[in-house]
């Protein structure tokens, strides 16, 4: 093996140009896919933690009938907070929010909204909640940056606002547009528009009352309030988890592509060399080699590409990707779009395990894709192979 | 008596397919070659004298009869006991000199002792002293492509007596030669015979080689035409 690895390496330095085209396409496979897969791991570590700062917390307790997808559960997902909770609202442990469905008159259009109320003391979300508190009795609202932009309503607008209250009865107030905040998360976003909690409960006659109780911190284990259903932070996230392996699963489609192009270049090389050296192979075999033996050195030969690809891979992509993982990517297009928590500019996560396996992954496929051309070595005559005769 | 010779070949035959029929390269062979010989298989293109060469070099294996070279019949042994025979006690000189282009002189005669597994300081050792002998120490360096045709195939020469084989076999050497270089190789590997008792079977028509020989095996038709010695004295 040691003198396999001897051969090949001085045999791939001499081929020169050929070697090195090898091994710069492979490299790029290398730092592509670590990158691609830095990027989900970062979108996907993101995606948490921006959910986690603006609307999950550490877990959150829902109104029994309360179901985010089903805009018809949201008129009777209310209920009393529970007093056990009460106390924590008042350490701000917890975040209680009411939902109601709305609409606002922009510019004398009307439109949809979910109306939420929060309390303007809290404090572990990055809602700025604060700003609902105006001080002088106007009833003021924040929306985010998405909504705003849809709507046409900036900072210092007023708005009609009409909801339906327990009742059944509908009725309407202008707010002021106290603050438009920035966030990554769209279902804090659109369509959303948030009050003081204490407001909302008035007008829908709904004292006390809440659809969704945001804790500050997980608990480990739920407790029952009756009413309430207890959804950890792993259920709240179960959402990006699936999509990001949706998308994963569409990537790999990339990494095959990048991988096929960097194997083509590899197996081409490799039935060239075996065509173009026959009389190299020829004298290995008049010099002591078994056929078996120069099969090893040509695919020790081949796989060595993956060796040299993952030390030029070193050598400028380390630098690449940790710049990247400073930097971040900025996406071309405008991400807010995307209707998914996801930033403008992704910052790549890269872990041990992901390099490693990488480098496993396009090692073994090279070594597999260096041996298959190989064994054509074994079926040949060596008298041929001397004359250079093609067989 | 048997014991004493490299090469013992009795009743071989080689046949070759072609088509649906066979084509005999090589008839009846009947041939012992002692050690120290300086021994030629002379013939025209198709006389089987490289098809000779190829089996007593355990490259290819007999139709038929026995080729016992240092003592291995070469039709009954494995792959790998025939590449240990060639790696141990066989030289070999080409037409073309196939040397590995990509490698150093250095490391072009290296490379049978790399197999060897020798030691650097043994490798070393033994790489200068072949080199020496063909008077290439100046050219360790250098790369096939950038020799002549005869500095090339002094390396190859060196290439196949740095192990200090039993038996070389060489096939037309000096084919893609001019005269002074034939003569230089030539001279090379006579005198290389005479210091190292190593026996040299050549494959040849080329006068100039047949010219050293002390032995000349002709072939016609892969059938042994002539066996003439050549005396000293003669």
């Amino acid at each position: 093996m040691k003198l396999a690895l001897k051969l090949a390496y001085r045999n791939l330095m001499g081929a020169g140009l050929r070697t090195w085209l090898n091994v710069i396409v492979l490299s790029f496979s290398f730092v592509i896919i670590i990158w691609l897969k830095g990027v989900m791991t970062g979108w996907d570590h993101q995606a948490k933690t921006d959910m986690t700062n603006w609307e999950i917390g550490g877990g959150q307790y829902w109104q029994s009938n309360y179901d985010p997808y089903d805009p018809f559960t949201i008129t009777d997902s209310h209920a009393p907070i529970p007093d056990e909770l009460k106390k924590q609202e008042e350490t701000g442990e917890i975040v209680p929010m009411l939902l109601l469905q709305g609409t606002i008159f922009p510019e004398g259009r009307m439109m949809p909204v979910t109306i939420r109320g929060v309390s303007p003391t809290q404090s572990f979300l990055h809602l700025p909640a604060s700003k609902l508190d105006t001080g002088d009795g106007t009833i003021s609202a924040i929306i985010g940056a998405q909504m705003a932009k849809h709507s046409h309503l900036k900072e210092g607008d007023y708005v009609t606002l009409r909801w339906r209250d327990a009742n059944g009865t509908f009725d309407a107030t202008d707010v002021l547009i106290s603050s438009v905040f920035s966030t990554n998360v769209p279902s804090v976003d659109l369509g959303q528009i948030y009050i003081p909690l204490s407001t909302l409960q008035e007008f829908a006659l709904l004292p006390d009352e809440a659809t969704i109780i945001t804790l500050k911190n997980a608990e480990e284990s739920a407790t029952d309030y009756p009413g309430w259903v207890y959804k950890s932070k792993k259920d709240l996230t179960r959402q990006v988890d699936e999509m990001i392996k949706t998308k994963s699963a569409g990537q790999t489609v990339i990494y095959a592509i990048l991988l096929l192009l960097a194997m083509l270049a590899i197996f081409d090389t490799q039935v060239l060399s075996i065509f173009r050296r026959q009389k190299e192979i020829g004298t290995y075999v008049a010099l002591g080699y078994t056929k078996q033996q120069v099969v090893g050195l040509f695919t020790v030969e081949g796989s060595m590409h993956a060796l040299l690809a993952a030390l030029l891979s070193a050598a400028y992509g380390m630098p690449f990707l940790a710049w990247q993982a400073k930097v971040g990517w900025t996406m071309p297009i405008d991400a807010s779009e995307f209707g998914m928590a996801i930033a403008q500019t992704l910052y790549p996560v890269y872990s041990f395990g992901l390099v490693v396996s990488t480098v496993l992954i396009i090692t073994i496929t090279t070594a597999i894709v260096s041996y298959l051309p190989s064994r054509k070595i074994a079926k040949m005559n060596p008298t041929d192979a001397l004359r250079g005769k093609l067989q | 008596m048997e014991s004493s010779n490299t090469i013992i070949i009795k009743g071989l035959y080689k046949r070759f397919p072609v088509g649906k029929g066979e084509f005999t390269a090589l008839s009846d062979i009947n041939l012992n070659f002692a050690q120290g010989e300086f021994t030629g298989l002379i013939g025209p293109s198709g006389s089987g004298k490289t098809t000779l060469l190829n089996i007593l070099g355990s490259l290819d294996v007999p139709s038929a009869g026995e080729a016992l070279v240092l003592g291995n019949s070469i039709g009954m042994l494995s792959a790998r006991e025939a590449a240990n025979l060639r790696k141990v006690s066989l030289g070999f000189i080409f037409q073309s000199y196939n040397l590995l282009a990509v490698h150093t002189v250095y490391e072009n005669v290296e490379f049978p002792l790399l197999l060897l597994k020798l030691s650097a300081t043994e490798r070393h050792k033994m790489v200068m002293d072949a080199l020496e002998w063909v008077g290439l120490t100046d050219k360790i360096k250098s790369k096939p492509p950038q020799l002549s045709g005869g500095q090339c195939q002094r390396v190859a020469i060196a290439r196949a007596m740095v192990k200090k084989p039993s038996l070389v076999l060489a096939d037309e050497p000096t084919a893609n030669l001019d005269a002074a270089n034939s003569h230089h190789i030539l001279k090379t590997m006579e005198t290389l015979n005479r210091e190292l008792k190593t026996t040299f079977v050549f494959a040849t028509h080329d006068d100039k080689v047949i010219s050293y020989l002390r032995r000349k095996v002709f072939l016609l038709d892969g059938r042994i035409d002539k066996d003439e010695i050549i005396h000293p004295n003669s």
